[in-house]
């Protein structure tokens, strides 16, 4: 078997001298999706991207296709893993297809300037987001759901193998929610990607991840098969409030108490 | 996205503007020559009066569309640097540091040869003295850098109020010009000249890997550009550009914030043909504010940096009025 796309050994991070994640093991194999779940500061943005390897870990190591991420060059890594951000703001003004024509830069040379192929390419996740027609907008006239959705078109531009999304879903409408988990979904199905997502809402993942990792916050860290883990006893103690678990046609809901 | 084609045309438009500027800035002036004159002495067999006007007027204009090139770059790069559109060349202190350096000099009566070194040192203290603090504990964040800036530069500025305070009034006339921005007492042309070209092409290689940088630097990281490299890298070019303009014209105004704007306005924000075009406008700019300052009221000269700045703050203001919301 080959090496897996995100392997996470012994990692710990810490966030202001405070330990969130002590010695953590991690492996996603092509077309696993992974939720990462817990409480609001409990770390789940740092150790996101401490996988993607945009900060160093306090210890252990995180091996993108077997490689140690510490070693890899920033454009090596980029060709491997995309991640997408919580927050994006733009200073200065830039269009819509710019913008998702970014992701095109770790498959550029120095030189080069993006060809027919990488507009088509952006066309296209423009279009898979929802956004086709709007490619000479202005991005500060976006909406936040629109902006988020061009975030996500500029990740499918950088056609990696391994996504890395931190809350994914925010600023996102219903529809545009499913839209964007069906998408990945799809991309771990059919192209053998793998997916690791902050979510927090545990019905959307246990609907559309295969695993999940919750994050205690005090370097606890628990990791199973959605039907094992994600249940109301271990998201009460998670979240520290009461859920009870519904279950219709195979999905799972939790209701506060 | 401008395609390779439109990014050529607007330079070649670019160049054309240059090359008017310094048609005017050779013709205009209290010695009429006719352009024919220039022309001949230009290529090296002209009589007295063109050979004149290309021994004076010519390394002016040299001198002041290097400097004017070297401010709108720095601009523009330290705009991309801070993510900050208000950000110019003297944001971080660097003409603050050359200012003392150049009225101890001149406080001191010292020739100009040691103006033009004391203020280059000046410049380049105050360069290490920001990098330093900001750098003091490795977090290096755009905020850190840019208040350790106006901090720095607010104490040059008292150092240089305290100089002007204690020179006595037949150094002042100079200083001041100095402090203003000036081509008149410009040591030497190709210094500048040289910086330029050197600036520029050290920065164009970095042209895309900057358009992310201006996105964050996460986002930069993220998409593989070795973002402290080139935080390093930039900061660097974009003070020792600002130094080496200072070091020869004192601290003109408005060129290194204005311009780049008004190329953004006119071209995007991509910075593989933002930064070469900036560079062509501020040249152009500060060879044609130049060469106003010197015939508007002639025989008197008014210091170029008080034209670049009334021309530059209606623009910005109108600019800024019409930016989108």
């Amino acid at each position: 078997m080959s090496a897996p796309l995100l392997e996470a050994r012994q990692l710990s991070v810490e966030i202001g001298g405070k330990t969130v994640v002590d010695r953590m093991n991690l492996s996603l194999q092509p077309g696993e999706r992974l939720a990462i779940l817990g409480r609001n500061g409990a770390g789940k943005s740092t150790l996101l991207s401490t996988l993607a390897g945009l900060r160093p870990p306090q210890a252990g190591a995180v091996l993108l296709d077997g490689e140690d991420c510490a070693l890899l060059a920033p454009r090596q890594a980029a060709l491997r893993r995309a991640w997408l951000g919580q927050f994006q703001n733009d200073p200065f003004g830039s269009t819509v297809l710019e913008t998702a024509l970014t992701g095109r830069h770790p498959h550029l040379g120095r030189w080069d300037w993006e060809s027919k192929h990488d507009a088509e390419l952006a066309r296209k996740a423009l279009q898979a987001v929802g956004l086709d027609g709007m490619e000479t907008r202005q991005v500060h006239t976006l909406s936040g759901g629109e902006r988020q959705r061009l975030s996500i078109a500029t990740l499918l531009t950088q056609a990696a193998t391994l996504y890395l999304l931190d809350e994914p879903l925010s600023h996102l409408d219903l529809n545009h929610q499913m839209a964007v988990l069906e998408l990945f979904a799809g991309a771990a199905r059919d192209c053998g990607a793998a997916v690791v997502m902050v979510l927090h809402d545990p019905a959307l993942a246990h609907r559309f991840c295969d695993r999940a990792l919750l994050v205690y916050g005090d370097g606890r860290c628990a990791q199973g098969t959605v039907d094992d883990i994600l249940t109301a006893e271990t998201l009460s103690e998670l979240y520290g409030y009461g859920l009870r678990q519904i279950e219709d046609r195979g999905h799972r809901c939790f209701i506060p108490e | 996205m401008p395609t390779r084609r439109r990014a050529f045309l607007i330079l070649a438009s670019l160049c054309l503007l240059a090359l008017a500027s310094f048609a005017l800035a050779l013709t205009a002036g209290s010695l009429q020559v006719a352009p024919a004159d220039i022309l001949a002495s230009l290529a090296g067999r002209g009589d007295g009066s063109g050979d004149v006007v290309v021994q004076l007027r010519l390394p002016r204009a040299l001198a002041g569309f290097a400097c004017g090139g070297l401010l709108a770059l720095a601009g523009a790069l330290m705009q991309v640097l801070l993510r900050n559109p208000l950000a110019d060349p003297y944001v971080l202190g660097i003409s603050g540091g050359a200012g003392v350096g150049a009225m101890f000099a001149m406080l001191f009566g010292l020739p100009l040869l040691a103006i033009d070194g004391l203020a280059f040192a000046g410049a380049l203290g105050a360069m290490f003295i920001v990098f330093g603090l900001a750098h003091g504990d490795g977090s290096w964040t755009q905020t850190r850098l840019l208040l350790t800036g106006v901090i720095v530069a607010a104490g040059c500025g008292a150092l240089i109020a305290l100089m002007l305070s204690i020179a006595d009034e037949r150094k002042l006339h100079g200083m001041l010009f100095w402090l203003m921005g000036d081509l008149g007492q410009t040591y030497d042309w190709w210094p500048a000249l040289l910086a330029l070209v050197v600036a520029l092409l050290c920065a164009m290689p970095f042209a895309r890997e900057l358009n992310l940088l201006s996105r964050g630097l996460m986002q930069a990281q993220a998409l593989g550009v070795a973002v402290d490299r080139l935080r390093y890298t930039i900061y660097l070019l974009a003070s020792l550009a600002t130094a080496a303009s200072v070091t020869t014209a004192g601290s003109i105004g408005f060129v290194g914030l204005v311009i780049p704007h008004l190329v953004r306005l006119a071209t995007g924000n991509d910075q593989r043909l933002l930064l070469p075009a900036s560079v062509l406008a501020g040249g152009s700019l500060l060879v044609l504010a130049d060469t106003a300052a010197r015939t508007v009221i002639a025989p008197m000269q008014l210091p170029v940096g008080v034209l670049t700045a009334l021309i530059g703050v209606p623009v910005f203001l109108f600019l800024l009025s019409r930016q989108p919301k």
